[in-house]
């Protein structure tokens, strides 16, 4: 990448052309993230609250946090609804992702089928969830007819007052807006793996099911990988659906940590020092999981530039020798 | 032969499969949303009867009244958000890209570590520095004000990441060059020549950007709180409310209005979309 012409040096417009992003970053972003920090060591309660002091003892917040019961609660809450709506998630998503791209057995309709399984995932979640809790009251919503109807259940059921129900309705609100995106990602994971493995193990008999584990699933490491903290990342944030799903309850059991940041904050005492604490809490969490998500991507990358490298000296190699050629 | 016969029996078994995983699946992807909009049309005796039918009815002028009857304005919501959403993709992809041009096209001492900050920062969700982002807002006055939600949307690292990858192969700096032998400056260069070859992948993630902002609900509710600054996904969570608890209809109907937009792009865009999710997918 040449950038200089006639001894100009144009370097100072790679600086002129980030300003924005950096200046936004800087006031939007980091910001915003220190001073969340610090108001976690601080005293910082009640509504619109400006004056505040560092606490005697910094960590009190932290402390108080680790101790509170509600938001381990939340913790082992969202883990348990992230692992309900994931495990079907990469499940369906394999599977129609093997079946969408089979060369041997076509199916008809892939584009419809991909519109429609894709469509709960940009549908707002806001709206998904008000949705479902109308789609489950109880004694006359549309489930509870269903059930009735078809001699499923002599009496309708109220899902929303019981714990296991409502978590498993909001993992499955969950598993239905992100089926579609996963198997999206996967299909052109798939598409990606050089066709020449796959007609090497056709010639060698390999057989639908053993192409798809042996071949297909460790090529697709990688995406999977992706796939996995990505939507870990995204589960530890999931706050739209349990909100609105049944505001966290009942007795606490869709609360989520991000549902709990917000409660703490943004109602009743309005404790932003404490969700600030347990908002850093979260931030730690994440940057771990994006850690392991850089390392895993960054390698990637680099072994291309490397192989760029590696050919650009084989070409300049050639034309050297082809100049000699010539001469 | 009996291999042979075999071998088909099990790719039929295998596509029959196939096809009732898909046919099931669609099913459940597509009736939570059949029954939204065939509900918004009966009135709230007839739900209480069957809460499940496939025909309309005709009370979707009456579930109209009732849903305005109480301070829901959907029109408002609407033009909040999609100001807000407009004003936010355009931000979110013009700066992008142009950030992502001052990593490609130029070469600086810290273009590297910059990158890497962008690499850095491309998981951390905003959720996660709200408190601090709310107690600023509010210091500098900006609390129900959009540009508390539009500006931030300059900084935009999966765009830029996604730009970057796009911009690579597209963008040839021979063209760049032969423009500054014709003595255009580098802004002119940037908004003339390089943004023009981007259109392609600006347009695909304009709709990603504009589907995130219209969808997002934790910031603009810890923001917005005037009741005529709320968007259409804050109007969503007070349906939930007690002043709506027995109006089926009007319920069925308020979500019916909110979504609509969504399915509109939705169904206009979606080969866009999805190849944009085959390429991109950089979201939780």
């Amino acid at each position: 990448m040449k950038t200089k012409l006639k001894g100009v040096s144009y370097a100072k417009w790679g600086y002129i052309f980030s300003i924005p992003f950096i200046v936004t970053f800087l006031i939007f972003s980091l910001y915003p993230t220190f001073y969340t920090l610090l108001l976690g060591f601080t005293d910082c309660v009640g509504l619109n609250n400006t004056e505040w002091k560092f606490l005697e003892n910094p960590f009190d917040n932290f402390k108080t946090i680790f101790e509170n019961n509600s938001f381990k609660k939340s913790l082992k809450n969202t883990v348990l609804i992230w692992v309900l709506n994931f495990t079907p998630q990469i499940t369906m998503a394999l599977l129609l992702s093997a079946i969408f791209t089979s060369h041997r057995n076509e199916i008809k309709g892939k584009g419809f089928f991909k519109v429609v399984f894709y469509m709960p995932n940009i549908i707002t979640a806001a709206s998904v969830a008000v949705l479902f809790n109308a789609l489950f009251s109880y004694p006359i919503g549309p489930v509870n007819d269903l059930l009735v109807s078809f001699g499923f259940r002599d009496e309708p059921y109220n899902f929303l007052v019981y714990k296991t129900p409502s978590q498993l309705i909001v993992a499955f609100i969950q598993f239905l807006t992100w089926y579609g995106n996963t198997m999206i990602v996967l299909i052109s994971g798939i598409l990606g793996i050089s066709p020449d493995i796959y007609e090497a193990a056709e010639i060698d008999g390999s057989n639908g099911w053993q192409t798809f584990w042996q071949i297909t699933v460790p090529n697709l490491k990688t995406v999977l990988l992706y796939t996995l903290i990505t939507s870990l990342v995204g589960g530890l944030n999931m706050y739209d659906i349990p909100k609105l799903f049944n505001k966290g309850g009942p007795d606490g059991s869709t609360l989520t940590t991000s549902v709990f940041i917000a409660n703490q904050a943004f109602s009743g005492r309005y404790l932003y020092n404490r969700a600030a604490a347990a908002s850093m809490i979260l931030f730690a969490l994440i940057s771990i999981l994006s850690a392991i998500l850089f390392w895993l991507m960054r390698d990637k990358d680099e072994a291309r530039i490397e192989k760029e490298k590696r050919d650009a000296r084989r070409a300049a190699k050639k034309q050297q020798k082809e100049a000699i050629k010539w001469q | 032969m009996a291999v042979v016969a075999g071998k088909s029996s099990g790719n039929v078994a295998f596509k029959i499969f196939g096809y009732a995983l898909c046919i099931f699946l669609a099913i459940i992807s597509l009736f939570p949303f059949v029954i939204m909009i065939v509900n918004s049309t009966r009135s709230t005796t007839q739900i209480q009867q069957h809460a499940v039918s496939l025909i309309p009815s005709t009370y979707f002028f009456k579930n109209l009244d009732v849903l305005l009857d109480k301070s829901f304005d959907p029109l408002k919501g609407f033009f909040n958000s999609l100001i807000i959403s407009s004003c936010s993709t355009i931000c979110t992809v013009y700066f992008s890209t142009m950030t992502a041009y001052a990593v490609v096209a130029y070469d600086w001492k810290l273009r590297k570590p910059f990158f890497t900050l962008i690499m850095c920062v491309l998981m951390i969700p905003a959720q996660v520095s709200s408190i601090g982002f709310y107690q600023f807002v509010y210091k500098i006055g900006l609390t129900n004000n959009f540009l508390a939600l539009i500006l931030p949307s300059i900084a935009a690292p999966t765009v830029v990441f996604f730009m970057r990858q796009y911009m690579i192969p597209a963008l040839p700096m021979e063209i760049l060059q032969s423009a500054r032998i014709d003595g255009a400056g580098e802004i002119r260069i940037f908004n003339q020549i390089a943004l023009p070859m981007m259109k392609p992948a600006m347009a695909t993630q304009a709709i990603f950007a504009f589907v995130t902002s219209w969808n997002a609900l934790f910031l603009p509710q810890i923001l917005l709180i005037d009741n005529d600054k709320h968007t259409l996904p804050i109007m969503v969570s007070q349906l939930n409310g007690d002043i709506y608890r027995t109006e089926f209809g009007a319920i069925y109907l308020g979500l019916f209005l909110t979504v609509l937009p969504v399915l509109v792009i939705y169904f206009l865009l979606s080969k866009h979309i999805i190849a944009g999710v085959a390429l991109g997918g950089v979201k939780g």
